[in-house]
């Protein structure tokens, strides 16, 4: 519709006058005025000022252009394509990760032992061609546990991580767009925060008994805080905006505009906080553990094997080594591919 | 800058209270009965009702809440169901070798993490600025324990692997614990102080002929340094939480040990002690941090915000 009226105004106009004619007569007055650069200038100008049905077709598909690139930009899977030809450290994190999961998930494929057959007779045997990684001190051959240990230091990283951020979303949203919800929901946050989390962390352990399971509820317990403040604040800049005004105008219901309007916009940043935040559940799993209100035996998980080398640190350095290695490639390649997206997605957020 | 300064203060009152309470209600909640506790599974009915009416355990929780408030305000942290002492005593007495370690730790962070800053930002992106960046970041990403243990290994028949009767006792755990904190404080003077180093006031410093070394100290550092310092406040918690961990695998009787001990003992009172403690010294670092942030920055004050 627009482009038929454009198009009837340009022919009107340009009945009128030749906009060519018009153009190449105000450039060679410009130079008249100018510089003496004769010659020169005209030209170019000339050149430029082509008709001007064809300049607005121009302006439109620079804009077509410009707004189909901005789409672009902001779909999940374009950031991260961009991100892999920019950041090869995150790109390579990303293929580590991937190769990662994929022997933890296959463990019981790859892992050359059963990783809870105790063996005596091989009991704190260093890295060898049969052990890659050593036993411990019951003979059990560390690969294999490393491998069977990931299943659930993975899961601690990812159950707990989503639970609090689902719970740090909906409080956080709840806090920055109803005005009344949000002392009270950040006083709360104040206060799960001032503690010093594994001391909380601790605390809640030992109220629910240690166990796997317990370790999703104390880390979700803990973690929601921060990202719910994260959440209240882009909430905050974002209600404000032409979109969500008009959505209340048009009488859209609260709870569907914090879900429709509010939260997709919120993405991005939360993509990344995910990131990072399973990282620091790893973490904190692996500090329980070693504090003993973590995974329990017969479970394991690469912090209870740290924990458990914790007399043999002096003597057999593998029973240690070797699982801490695990955590860091995986806490690290994390960080990195947390640390790339976010480039990507947030240039200002740049360190 | 008084009404800030109250204002801040009064903030922290009611997040005290809810600490206090949350720690209340979650060990209010957990099974077994604190006189088998404290006394094993032999005791006379009377003994029993006769401490259970001395510790106000006959009340309702709410009632002993308020209880415990009344005597906290004075002091009075209840007394340890296994060392059979005053918490406060056995806190005061665990308290300053946390502290002792938390500060030599400290120090550790600052000496290494403010010059590795300064050198990244200087020569970015050099070889120097990637090691220490990635130094920095391998510190953070795995647990302290491991690193401890690392040292511990390391370090055997060289440094005492621990204890703590003598100086020297400190100083792989004081490494261990400012192991973090140093890569934080790293990562955070470089950025800052490369930010600084883009404003104009340096270009003018630079203009003007000054040796590049003279524009850092005199010019960059100053400024580049405020978040630094707050940093350093806020790093109370990150200490505190850390000796936790420290202490327990160093053999260091602080503050941290203390409540783990208490959780493997299931003694309540200890541990309601030194929790609340702990999170009371955390919630005054982060008051100081902003009343500090506030003095050195004026324009918080204005903006009268976080």
């Amino acid at each position: 519709m627009e482009a038929n009226r454009t198009k009837e105004e340009l022919l009107e106009r340009g009945g009128k006058k030749p906009v060519r004619e018009k153009a190449v007569s105000e450039g060679i007055s410009i130079t008249e005025a100018g510089n003496g650069e004769t010659g020169r200038r005209p030209r170019r100008l000339a050149d430029v000022a082509v008709p001007a049905f064809d300049r607005r077709a121009a302006v439109k598909a620079m804009e077509e252009a410009v707004l189909s690139r901005k789409e672009e930009d902001d779909s999940f899977l374009a950031v991260c394509k961009r991100m892999f030809r920019n950041n090869k450290v995150a790109a390579a994190s990303a293929v580590i990760l991937v190769i990662y999961v994929l022997m933890i998930l296959f463990a019981n494929v790859i892992a050359p032992y059963d990783p809870a057959v105790v063996n005596l007779m091989e009991r704190l045997q260093p890295p060898s061609m049969a052990h890659i990684c050593g036993t411990d001190e019951l003979g059990r051959d560390i690969f294999s546990r490393i491998l069977y240990g990931g299943r659930v230091s993975l899961l601690v990283g990812l159950v707990p991580t989503s639970i609090s951020m689902v719970i740090g979303i909906i409080m956080g949203l709840l806090s920055g767009y109803i005005r009344g919800l949000d002392a009270l929901i950040m006083r709360l946050a104040d206060i799960v925060l001032a503690f010093p989390s594994i001391v909380l962390a601790m605390v809640v352990m030992y109220t629910l008994g240690a166990s796997t399971f317990n370790i999703f509820i104390a880390l979700s317990i803990i973690g929601w805080a921060g990202t719910a403040r994260i959440v209240r604040s882009q909430t905050l800049s974002l209600r404000e905006m032409g979109f969500v005004e008009a959505a209340r105008s048009m009488g859209v219901s609260r709870t569907k505009i914090m879900a429709r309007h509010i939260l997709p916009n919120c993405l991005p940043s939360l993509i990344v906080l995910f990131t990072l935040n399973i990282p620091d559940a790893i973490l904190s799993e692996s500090n329980l553990s070693f504090l003993g209100v973590g995974a329990q035996p017969p479970d394991t998980s690469w912090g209870l094997m740290v924990s458990q080398a914790k007399g043999f640190a002096i003597s057999s350095p593998w029973m240690m080594i070797f699982p801490s290695l695990a955590i860091l490639i995986m806490v690290l390649s994390l960080n990195f591919l947390g640390d790339g997206l976010r480039d990507e997605i947030d240039p200002h957020l740049k360190k | 800058m008084i009404k800030y300064v109250t204002k801040r203060i009064l903030i922290t009152i009611p997040i005290l209270i809810g600490v206090v309470y949350l720690i209340f209600v979650m060990l209010s909640v957990v099974p077994g009965d604190p006189i088998t506790v404290m006394m094993g599974e032999k005791v006379k009915p009377d003994v029993i009702e006769n401490l259970m009416e001395r510790m106000h355990l006959n009340d309702p929780w709410y009632v002993r809440f308020v209880w415990y408030i009344r005597d906290a305000l004075r002091g009075d942290f209840g007394e340890s169901y296994k060392l059979h002492r005053s918490v406060s005593s056995v806190i005061a007495n665990a308290f300053p070798k946390t502290l002792m370690l938390a500060v030599t730790a400290a120090c550790f962070s600052w000496i290494i993490g403010i010059p590795a800053g300064i050198l990244s930002a200087v020569k970015k992106n050099s070889i120097i600025d990637r090691l220490f960046m990635g130094f920095a970041l391998c510190g953070v990403s795995v647990p302290a324990f491991s690193v401890g243990m690392l040292l511990q290994n390391l370090f055997n028949g060289i440094l005492p692997v621990s204890g703590f009767s003598s100086p020297r006792h400190l100083i792989l755990p004081a490494v261990v614990l400012g192991w973090g904190a140093a890569g934080t404080i790293a990562r955070l003077t470089r950025s800052s102080l490369l930010e600084v180093l883009e404003e104009d006031y340096i270009r003018t410093a630079r203009a003007k002929g000054l040796m590049p070394l003279r524009v850092i100290v005199t010019h960059a550092l100053q400024n580049s340094l405020l978040p630094v310092i707050t940093m350093m406040a806020i790093q109370v918690s990150s200490l505190l939480s850390g000796a936790v961990i420290t202490e327990t695998l160093f053999s260091i009787p602080g503050i941290g040990r203390l409540t783990v001990d208490a959780i493997n003992t299931r003694d309540m009172p200890l541990l309601q002690g030194t929790v609340i403690f702990t999170t009371a010294i955390i919630i005054l670092g982060n008051l100081v941090a902003d009343i500090l942030y506030s003095v050195v920055d004026p324009r918080i004050r204005v903006e009268g915000g976080k």
